[in-house]
């Protein structure tokens, strides 16, 4: 499965097919997502409507968990199996890991203001998703940081699977630690914590997320692999040279010597 | 093993008779604790509470200041690309330079921190502490340093590129080494500190020469 997704040529076939459809289903379940959460969704009893920056700020978070583990697992496949699509997946996830991380961070900043009463506070969690955020700008950086692309790529791969011990301090950082960070309500031994009814379109949320990564990722792979193939283009032209006007190129073609 | 104690020996002697390295890394270290008194202001009492996260802070950013010697001479001249080849596993090559880069560097770091410590009056058990959380916290600094040196050569920038990979990877070793310090000033609770950061140094023995060998052999193909 792997092997048959390595062909550039395939996976730029399925994914002119597949980029409309995940864009207008990403478009879909956000709209529908975003109405719940804003509209329909009921108000804490403690926190009011404020709750409502949850339904951004809890997918957010999981995308950009989710979007590094995609980043190492394509990292990993990349330097074991030498697969050349890999290495491109995880450069073009990185960006898109990293602005879902700072948007985690800001929706949870804004939500800090009026609950804890802090934009910011130095507990576990907030410390180890910042730490997060400064991993992927360190992946970006390192992977263009070298003159030649392909050297590039693999030192940042090695980077993404040191970096992958963060993931598990992040998700257990508010059991280890006594922090100020809501512990887990969702993903938890015992079964989630929280209503149906927030339940709900909190996982819609989180599928639009989804979805919305898919697109971007395919459309960012797309252009990574186009770029290439006009690099490549460049470089089997030879010397630049302006077009000669076709009267000319015809009679030079007749005079020209045998 | 021979070659193990003739690398570590061949780079111990590189570092101590350019010497430069070591009086930098000392230098820049005495500096940088000797500017905060400027900026926070004089007073004991503020000092002694901050005195220990300067002094690790510092200490960090000294030990990112040689980072990049570490293997870009070998690799500007091929002696790396001999060592990859040797019958010795890269892995131990690693070990044997980061040894002689913490007896080097590390070393001297820690030696001079009663000193400092002096400076931003610290009472005496901290300053024992200090001493001993910079002693098993600066070989993490070493490893965790050579592999974002490994995965940074013949970097544009390398030394930019160096600073943005290892500090967020500083930062446990940061947290349980000033806090060992301080929990010894408020009067107990230093054991536990010191214990988790020599739990830290040994993970990266274990850990960073693994992957710093894997990140050479990507910069050697």
């Amino acid at each position: 499965m792997i092997n048959w997704l390595a062909n550039p040529a395939r996976f730029m076939r399925l994914s002119a097919k597949a980029v409309p459809w995940c864009g207008w289903a990403a478009a879909l379940v956000l709209a529908v997502g975003l109405f719940w959460s804003l509209v329909v969704a009921p108000p804490d009893y403690q926190q009011g409507d404020t709750v409502r920056i949850m339904y951004v700020h809890v997918p957010a978070a999981w995308m950009a968990l989710s979007v590094y583990l995609f980043i190492a697992v394509a990292s990993a496949v990349a330097l074991v199996w030498r697969h050349p699509l890999a290495e491109v997946a995880a450069r073009a996830a990185a960006p898109i890991g990293a602005a879902f991380t700072f948007v985690c961070l800001a929706t949870g900043s804004l939500w800090g203001r009026p609950m804890w009463g802090a934009w910011w506070v130095w507990d576990a969690r907030l410390t180890s998703v910042l730490i997060l955020f400064f991993l992927y700008l360190g992946y970006i950086a390192l992977a263009n940081a070298f003159d030649d692309p392909s050297r590039g790529g693999r030192a940042a791969a090695v980077l993404a699977l040191v970096g992958v011990v963060n993931l598990p301090i992040i998700k257990f950082s508010v059991d280890w630690w006594n922090t100020l960070h809501q512990p887990a309500s969702i993903i938890r031994i015992g079964g989630p914590r929280i209503d149906i009814s927030m339940l709900a379109p909190l996982l819609i949320m989180a599928v639009g997320f989804t979805l919305l990564f898919a697109v971007l990722l395919m459309l960012r792979m797309r252009t990574a692999l186009n770029e290439r193939r006009a690099m490549a283009l460049r470089l089997n032209a030879g010397p630049v040279h302006a077009p000669r006007p076709a009267r000319e190129q015809a009679v030079s073609a007749r005079t020209a010597v045998p | 093993m021979a070659a193990f104690l003739g690398l570590f020996r061949r780079d111990l002697s590189l570092a101590l008779r350019q010497g430069g390295d070591t009086g930098l890394v000392v230098g820049f270290f005495v500096l940088a604790v000797v500017l905060f008194p400027f900026g926070v202001g004089p007073e004991p009492e503020v000092l002694q509470r901050v005195g220990a996260g300067i002094i690790w802070v510092a200490a960090l950013l000294a030990a990112l200041l040689s980072l990049d010697r570490l293997f870009e001479a070998d690799y500007q001249d091929g002696e790396l690309d001999l060592l990859a080849l040797s019958n010795l596993p890269l892995e131990l090559a690693v070990l044997a330079k980061c040894a002689a880069h913490w007896v080097a560097t590390g070393l001297p770091l820690a030696l001079t921190s009663p000193f400092l410590a002096l400076l931003v009056d610290l009472d005496p058990r901290s300053i024992a502490t200090l001493f001993a959380s910079l002693l098993i916290g600066t070989p993490a600094l070493s490893l965790i340093g050579s592999v974002a040196a490994a995965l940074s050569l013949g970097a544009r920038r390398q030394g930019v590129v160096l600073s943005l990979l290892v500090l967020p990877l500083y930062i446990p070793p940061l947290i349980f080494g000033a806090g060992a310090v301080e929990a010894s000033a408020v009067g107990n609770g230093a054991r536990a500190y010191l214990l988790i950061l020599s739990a830290i140094t040994l993970a990266s023995l274990a850990f960073c020469p693994w992957a710093s060998a894997a990140a050479l052999r990507q910069a050697l193909e």
